[in-house]
């Protein structure tokens, strides 16, 4: 990957990593001196620790204010972009990092992190409490937090009680022109369903979509241009969509005028499931503040406050879901995944096949 | 018309028309001249720490590691040279459509002294500041509503043709406002006379009008064919996924392939472009420009017809998308209310404060952006056009005006990978975003006030000296004074453009206390909910009154200054 050496083997930013290299490694030595000289560990208590996410990073104002009660540690929160964009641009400034924890990496550019370094191993005792399907880097480099599928949706008027069984049910007649779906290329759920498309029929994906393709799939570049573009639920004329298994709860919460249930329902086959993960940023001002921070996404303030925030399940075992969710969210049958590894192996090459298929 | 031509009119390609200064006004320059000095570093700073460096720092990352041979094959690929072709076309068509859309509005706030002139000139800039997801589902639902929706026969989602509307219904405003403005200046006792001479309106037009207008025709020109050839949104949402240009092309290997190579190859591309456009449309605004009789404005006019079909269909093309926005904003569960305006003074789950604070920070920005804009702007327009500026002062003027056509994509990763130090450890202050926002609306105040202060005749300027005024007061009597309406259409812009949040905001680490409205809004649009849907359009409407509200008032204080109403 010659995009990767180029990042690092310039003079300036190489000689950068190195210096800080060194320094980190001071500051460590120095840690381990104080820690021997004192029985208890470094303090955070009065620092500040800034939290890197995505934009559509949201938690009720208290969440963060119990963790600053309860350790003494200030959060600076700074978010950008998609996870795509905040992922890239954490390895753009690798070494100079824009904060001490990163928040929002997903399994599907989780191996783009981890190659390029700018995670710090750190694990989090709160992890005993998270199955085992979701700890998916043994070295702890980055600590799972939450997760949710991406699953296609439909309007349930619009299909008059039949909706497709499955992805099989995509290329038939009754479903031809019904289909959005967003390019891999610009959209995170598009991206995921691509994936999914890939883990069920494997080397056959190709073909699953030039059917697709015969049946009439509209393609959008985001998320919004297909949810409320062609999707019936900003006045299109295409019932089926790809969103998430949170999206009804969501239809019911910010309905107007309030509904008992959602328009909308999912189709509980072909999810992709993805797993949102945080990480000490390699060269944190604050290393000790970051990893406390971790801790406390696991605890069950935070846990319990992710559902309604962001529309994602939380990973914690010991963590309850909202009665708005356990009534209206669907679980995915048997939600597939790709390991990070093969998909950053293969991501460009997938995404380039696939414009020639369906756009070209 | 050709009294106060020859004697003034350079030949083209040499030297702007300027006096040598007398003996005498070399010595007052002099003793004035250290607060310009001071002015022109700070423009020159402002300009490399917040534009070139970043720029430069990519453009040597991506491209310092490897060799030119990777470069040289990517940039020779069929695929490459298919989407700089489709860039520069659709950039050119979509300017050529503007400028033919926009001339007669020009006309019309310019030369009709028909009441509600000012508040036309301030709803022309509203789309400007409409987020591309927002516009384009009103057009796309006004594309069904009036029948031309897929499998009608005329199909426009996903053309080409929606991508240029788009441009012409987003820069419809820089067309009107830019040469509107230099119209309104220009003495229209030249067409009295041609007219008196027999004279038809459209040779009077070509003959007596246009020559004059070229240099602000130019200048709008370059800020069509710059903001066409680096629009993002439009291309991809109403174009559809599979087109693409260099400023998508950008964006994907920087940000989804992470291959900085090609990005910064594509990025000097489209720089090098940038550089020529700019070049040619500065070189050419220099060279047509002439200055007017001394004597401003003549009396406007109140007849008018044949332009006016075009300003109906212009009406119709701007007003109904708009229309929309507003039906959708106020409908609420199966009627009509306020209720979604209401609901933007509750913070919603998913935002950090109240979309009403989020408004708040978006005019606080705005304003902190504009004024930036204004200064630096006004200063590197008077070295553009200053006796003493020479050569550097035409660098200026042409430098300033690069940041339009540079990818924000470009300029945000620079600002990531450079600022990271102090004193300049500027990556996440809450400064950088009015700066970012500023670096795009200085070409605004720059390309806006150029021509007009090149229109004054320098004899305005002598005379004032030889009465006895210090260059100083020369600047404010006649400089400022005649280029306050230029400020006030450049100030304008360059609020609208931060309350749209252009540039490269959008790639730099944001604090949930500088949530602006546009970010609110794609926030309230990322989640399903019709309340949320609601809400994002009453937002979008906010926006666009406070947009027409503010330009409105800053073309109030502009016209006030010019004396001229």
């Amino acid at each position: 990957m010659h995009s990767r050496s180029g990042l690092t083997d310039t003079g300036r930013r190489g000689a950068r990593i190195g210096r800080l290299r060194l320094t980190a490694a001071i500051a460590a030595l120095a840690l381990i001196a104080a820690a021997c000289a004192a029985d208890d560990p470094p303090s955070v208590e009065g620092t500040t620790v800034t939290l890197l996410t995505h934009d559509s990073f949201a938690l009720s104002p208290e969440t963060l204010e119990a963790f600053t009660a309860q350790t003494g540690v200030a959060v600076e929160q700074l978010a950008v972009g998609d996870a795509g964009q905040l992922v890239a641009e954490a390895v753009l400034t690798a070494g100079s990092p824009l904060g001490d924890v990163l928040f929002g990496i997903d399994n599907t550019f989780l191996q783009r992190g981890l190659d390029a370094d700018i995670f710090e191993p750190y694990r989090s005792p709160g992890l005993d409490d998270v199955p085992e399907q979701f700890r998916l880097d043994p070295e702890h480099r980055v600590t799972p937090i939450d997760y949710g599928d991406v699953c296609l949706n439909y309007w349930t008027d619009a299909l008059q009680g039949a909706p497709p069984a499955d992805l099989d049910d995509l290329t038939s007649p009754e479903f031809a022109g019904r289909l959005v779906v967003q390019s891999p290329e610009t959209s995170s759920p598009g991206l995921a369903f691509l994936l999914a498309t890939i883990a069920r029929y494997g080397d056959g994906w190709e073909d699953y979509w030039a059917a697709l393709r015969a049946n009439g799939v509209a393609v959008t570049a985001g998320w919004e241009d297909a949810y409320y573009g062609e999707f019936t639920a900003g006045g299109g004329d295409r019932p089926i969509v790809v969103s998430y298994a949170s999206s009804p709860p969501a239809e019911v919460i910010f309905a107007d005028p309030p509904v008992d249930a959602p328009p909308t329902g999912v189709v509980t086959d072909g999810c992709y499931r993805q797993i949102e993960f945080a990480g000490v940023l390699a060269g944190a001002a604050n290393p000790a503040g970051a990893r406390a921070l971790i801790d406390f996404m696991l605890t069950p303030a935070f846990q319990n406050d992710v559902p309604l925030n962001m529309f994602v399940f939380p990973v914690a075992a010991a963590a309850t879901l909202p009665a708005v969710f356990v009534e209206h969210a669907a679980v995915a049958d048997d939600p597939l995944m790709i390991d990070p590894a093969t998909v950053e192996a293969n991501r460009d090459e997938w995404t380039d096949r696939w414009v020639e298929i369906v756009l070209r | 018309m050709g009294r106060d031509r020859p004697a003034l009119r350079a030949a083209p390609g040499t030297r702007p028309p300027v006096p040598q200064p007398t003996p005498a006004a070399r010595l007052r320059a002099f003793s004035s001249g250290l607060p310009a000095a001071a002015a022109s570093v700070c423009v020159v700073s402002f300009f490399a720490v917040f534009f070139a460096w970043p720029v430069a720092g990519v453009i040597a990352e991506g491209l310092g590691s490897a060799g030119i041979g990777p470069v040289a094959d990517l940039l020779a690929s069929p695929a490459v040279r298919s989407v700089v072709w489709f860039t520069f076309w659709q950039a050119a068509a979509s300017t050529a459509l503007t400028v033919l859309a926009g001339m007669p509005g020009a006309w019309a706030t310019a030369r009709l002294g028909f009441r509600g002139r000012r508040a036309v000139r301030a709803l022309v800039t509203v789309p400007f500041v409409l987020p591309t997801v927002v516009v384009a589902a009103a057009f796309e639902s006004l594309f069904d509503r009036f029948g031309v929706a897929d499998g009608d026969g005329l199909r426009l989602r996903h053309t080409a043709w929606a991508i240029l509307i788009a441009h012409v219904f987003f820069n419809y405003a820089v067309v009107v406002r830019i040469v509107g403005a230099h119209w309104a200046g220009l003495d229209a006792r030249m067409e009295d006379q041609a007219r008196v001479l027999g004279a038809g309106w459209l040779r009077v037009f070509g003959s007596v009008t246009l020559p004059r207008l070229v240099p602000s025709v130019v200048a709008a020109s370059a800020i069509v064919f710059l903001f066409s050839f680096t629009s993002f949104g439009v291309v991809l949402v109403l174009g559809g996924p599979g087109r693409a240009t260099v400023e998508t092309e950008i964006y994907r290997y920087a940000l989804v392939r992470l291959d900085l190579t090609a990005a910064a190859a594509l990025a000097g591309v489209q720089l090098a472009a940038v550089i020529a456009l700019v070049g040619i449309s500065t070189f050419l605004e220099r060279s047509r420009s002439r200055p007017e009789p001394v004597q401003p404005i003549g009396a406007v006019r109140r007849s008018a017809f044949g332009p006016a079909a075009n300003l109906a269909v212009m009406a119709v093309l701007l007003g109904l998308p708009l229309a929309v926005l507003v039906e959708r904003s106020l409908s609420t569960g199966g009627g009509y209310s306020l209720r979604n305006y209401g609901a933007l003074l509750e913070r919603v789950n998913l935002l950090p404060d109240t979309a009403a604070a989020a408004l708040g920070n978006s005019l606080m920005f705005a304003a902190a952006a504009a004024a930036i804009a204004v200064a630096v702007g006004g200063s590197a327009a008077l070295m553009a056009v200053g006796g003493r500026a020479g050569r550097l002062g035409r660098l200026t003027d042409a430098g300033l005006t690069l940041p339009l056509g540079v990818s924000a994509v470009t300029v945000g990763l620079g600002i990531l990978l450079v600022l990271d130090r102090p004193p300049l450890d500027l990556r996440t202050s809450v400064a950088i975003v009015p700066i970012a926002h500023a670096v795009v609306g200085i070409p605004f105040v720059v390309r806006t006030v150029v021509p007009m202060l090149r229109a004054i005749n320098p004899r305005a300027r002598e005379a004032a000296a030889v009465l006895g005024a210090r260059p100083g007061r020369v600047r404010r009597e006649i400089d400022l004074r005649v280029a306050s309406r230029g400020l006030a259409v450049g100030a304008a812009f360059a609020f609208a453009v931060s309350l749209g949040e252009f540039g490269a905001t959008s790639f730099v680490p944001r604090r949930p206390e500088t949530l602006t409205a546009p970010l609110a809004l794609f926030r309230l649009l990322g989640t399903p909910g019709t309340a949320l849907r609601g809400q994002a359009m009453a937002l979008a409407v906010v926006l666009m009154a406070l947009t027409a509200a503010v330009v409105f008032v800053v073309d109030l204080v502009g016209d006030a200054r010019d004396g001229a109403i």
